[in-house]
């Protein structure tokens, strides 16, 4: 029933609920906006995610090391992003084009992988909650922020590092000027080639524990194409936080607490048709986008490939 | 190491800077043949040359963003390898580049920092830069907030920026590669003043341009390009200009050129007190009126960015009015289509021509035929005639001295000059009523801008109306019957011809109002 959604359990349970299910969209997000900062649009993160979601879901299973499967999934989004680095800057590629290519390659093998090396859909135990004490006591407060899984608290911990090191790093003012002018980066001797490797194998190492978040800490299952959009929207949230990671973090929040409302419509049978509870993400994002990219610059040189010439 | 070694700035003096044997090839161009130049400490070194000579090519040898095929470069005698700008910001080389290379959403003291270690290591040290970019400043009589964002600073302002990069990664050899190129005349004299403080205290300058009164004005030596060769070296005060421009050119040229007669007419164009946007959002055109009559052009003078652009492209349509009137041949065209106002017979010679003013990867042919190739006799019940397009073409490439292989020759494989000549014979053949011209010459050689002025002043003595917009004071003054300064937006006054001095026209460019602020 509607008044259902209106009860203080329910309500802190989407908050709850909403908090865990940003941790994806934080980690492929801040990932996407080192990257977007130094010039390069990354589409391809989606297929980074599901890549890393499978590597650390396998990992974890075989092995039954949940930190082993974080790693593989880091590695396995540090090559992606290396790829991915070697076609954008050495090769000059059309980063919108290539950047799909990478998505359907991460959405083609994770899938291959999942038929030959599992065949039907497992579980394992995924990242525990940890409860800070004294913290985690608070009523209700507690409960949504201090009783979470480990990578939820590094997603959040992850946003003022990524503000730091943009803002107040050599490295971060590397990025910024790369992104701005690369012409007048290297004429001061700053390497945009190196800059863009940086940023964009970052921007796969993040997306991994995206992934990763998603199979061995929120659902601790493997399914085909199980990101479903996800790293989509990750980059639709770049925009939307203008390429400021406190931004990000805004738009994550508001896109998982719709989902997590969402879920809840459809565990408490409110009577919303359910198909149109799903849609509401996308359709928030679309209308969210329309309404705030026209405001904000992108960075100069977003999506333009680097080339020393005259 | 005696004390008058030091700059001010604490970096040892650059005594002397010797390129020998520059030899640079690019697919199909000897773009430097053999070329010797050197640079000493306390001297300005004039670099002149057109467009394609080589003198960005051996500037940029030298700052270390091309590497020579053949030759050696010493300083102080000892030869030294350059092979990136670090090493030669390493060895005090500084450059000035034309575009400048500043991150528009940095504040000065990053833009300064970029690229250097900090002092903090891995943190930046912002604090200490600005405090030094501060005691530069002092030292050089170079007035600028550290703290300020590059995209709040005027043009002169971010030029003074660029010098302080330099001079902050001590730079005792500066390369200026145009830097007047886009700035007042008020600014231009703030900066040889800076230059000339700078030579006196012991940097070497190279100075590239092709203003040549700039050249005789500021340097002790100059260098004279052409493609690719050295023409020679000599001592400023034993050249005229006229020398200058002939070995620039290979030829004699006509310096300034001959107005002719003209008889002003009827007024062709009115723009009656417009209003427009700009793309940033803020105002564009603050209510501007002014007439262009038959057989006259109108300058318009100002500083880049004060509703030049917005001006042409309100009266090409292109822009809408949101206020105020366009009156062509006293009939109402506000807001009406290109389309429409071809068809009204205005031509329009766009400020960025490659963007605007062709389609690159179309022929030239094509390009010649854009604007009417809908009509007979270039086409027919919408089939296309080829062998008209064909022969219009030939006339006007012969007509108008296009050096092109070819009339199916993509227009992208052109230089700028004949890139122009395409847009000019293209716009002036359909004998129009009114031309705006949007910088016409800007970034053209010698060559290629004496061409385009005479064609300018051709269609004055047919009895077009000119609308020409130019950066370039010596242009507008040189061409024009009348002179329009707008300063933000505005008309800050219109001069006749007769009482116009570059000194007058500054001021208003600069938005004094000489005679108001006196009254």
């Amino acid at each position: 029933m509607i008044s259902d959604l209106f009860s203080v359990t329910v309500l802190i349970g989407i908050l709850a609920s909403g908090i865990r299910l940003s941790t994806p969209y934080l980690y492929a997000a801040i990932g996407e906006t080192f990257g977007q900062k130094s010039g390069v649009l990354n589409l391809g993160v989606e297929g980074q995610m599901l890549l890393g979601a499978f590597a650390a879901f396998y990992v974890a299973m075989t092995t039954g090391s949940l930190w082993l499967g974080l790693l593989t999934a880091m590695v396995v989004g540090a090559l992606m992003g290396l790829a991915m680095a070697y076609v954008t800057v050495n090769l000059h590629a059309q980063q919108g084009i290539s950047g799909i290519g990478f998505y359907l390659f991460g959405l083609g093998m994770s899938d291959l992988l999942f038929q030959k090396l599992l065949g039907t859909v497992e579980t394992v135990q995924g990242f525990p909650k940890i409860y800070i004490p004294v913290l985690s006591d608070i009523p209700g407060f507690g409960e949504i922020f201090f009783s979470q899984n480990i990578l939820v608290y590094g997603a959040y911990l992850l946003v003022p590092l990524a503000w730091f090191v943009l803002n107040k790093t050599t490295l971060g003012l590397k990025i910024r000027a790369v992104g701005e002018n690369p012409d007048a980066a290297d004429s001061l001797g700053v390497s945009v080639a190196r800059t863009r490797y940086f940023t964009i194998i970052l921007g796969g190492i993040l997306s991994g524990v995206a992934g990763a978040s998603m199979s061995i800490a929120l659902l601790n299952v493997f399914q085909q194409n199980m990101t479903s959009g996800l790293g989509f929207i990750a980059v639709a949230l770049v925009y939307f936080g203008a390429w400021r990671p406190i931004g990000v973090l805004g738009g994550a929040l508001l896109f998982s607490l719709i989902n997590s409302l969402q879920l809840w419509i459809q565990v408490l049978s409110v009577p919303i048709p359910s198909d149109l509870a799903v849609m509401m993400p996308y359709v928030v994002t679309i209308l969210v986008l329309v309404a705030t990219v026209s405001k904000v610059r992108a960075p100069s040189a977003l999506s333009k490939p680097f080339e020393r010439g005259d | 190491m005696s004390e008058s070694d030091k700059l001010p700035s604490g970096r040892t003096r650059i005594e002397s800077l010797e390129m020998r044997g520059i030899t640079k090839r690019f697919p199909g161009v000897l773009a430097s043949d053999h070329v010797d130049f050197d640079v000493r400490s306390g001297e300005v070194h004039a670099l002149l040359g057109e467009n394609g000579a080589g003198k960005s090519t051996l500037m940029k040898i030298l700052y270390g963003l091309y590497h020579p095929d053949e030759g050696e470069i010493l300083i102080n005698g000892k030869a030294v390898r350059i092979s990136s700008p670090t090493d030669s910001i390493n060895l005090g080389i500084g450059m000035i580049h034309q575009h400048f290379m500043l991150v528009q959403t940095l504040t000065v003291a990053e833009n300064v920092a970029l690229g250097l270690p900090s002092s903090r290591g891995l943190l930046t040290d912002l604090d200490r830069v600005s405090k030094r970019i501060v005691e530069l400043a002092d030292i050089y009589g170079l007035r600028i907030d550290p703290s300020a964002y590059i995209w709040q600073l005027s043009v002169g302002q971010q030029q003074r920026v660029e010098i302080i990069k330099a001079l902050y990664r001590g730079a005792a050899l500066l390369i200026l590669d145009e830097p007047t190129a886009v700035l007042t005349p008020q600014e231009v004299d703030e900066l040889f003043v800076i230059m000339k403080q700078m030579v006196k205290d012991g940097h070497g300058l190279v100075f590239i341009s092709h203003k040549l009164h700039e050249v005789v004005e500021i340097s002790h030596r100059v260098s004279v390009l052409r493609d690719g060769r050295m023409i020679g070296t000599r001592p400023t005060s034993e050249v005229t200009k006229q020398d200058l421009a002939n070995w620039m050119v290979g030829r004699e040229v006509g310096f300034i050129p001959d107005r002719g007669q003209a008889q002003r007419g009827e007024p062709r164009l009115q723009v009656k007190n417009v209003f427009c946007g700009s793309d940033r959002g803020t105002p564009g055109l603050r209510g501007v009126s002014l007439e262009v009559c038959s057989g006259e052009i109108l300058g318009i003078a100002g500083v880049s960015g004060n509703g030049q652009r917005e001006l042409a492209e309100t009266i090409a349509g292109l822009r809408k009015v949101t206020g105020g009137q366009v009156l062509l041949e006293g009939q109402d065209v506000t807001n009406l289509p290109p389309a429409e106002l071809t068809e009204r017979m205005l031509s329009y010679i766009p400020e960025e021509r490659m963007r605007d003013g062709m389609i690159k990867e179309f022929t030239v042919a094509e390009n010649m035929v854009l604007r009417e190739h809908h009509k007979a006799p270039y086409s027919r019940y919408g089939f296309l005639n080829l062998g008209e397009i064909s022969r219009h073409s030939d006339e006007l490439i012969k007509r108008f001295r296009v050096k092109t292989p070819s009339r199916d020759t993509r227009a992208k494989n052109l230089s700028g000059g004949n890139i122009q000549k395409i847009v000019l014979a293209r716009e002036i053949f359909r004998t129009p009523r009114v031309i705006i011209a949007a910088q016409p010459t800007r970034g053209l050689d010698i060559g290629a801008t004496e061409y385009v002025r005479e064609q300018l002043l051709e269609q004055r003595r047919k009895g077009t109306a000119v609308l020409l917009i130019s950066e370039d004071l010596d242009e507008i003054l040189a061409l024009s019957d009348r002179i329009a300064v707008l300063y933000e937006g505005q008309v800050m006054d219109i001069v006749n011809r007769e009482d116009a001095t570059p000194e007058k026209l500054g001021l208003l460019m600069a938005g004094v109002h000489p005679e108001r602020q006196a009254g």
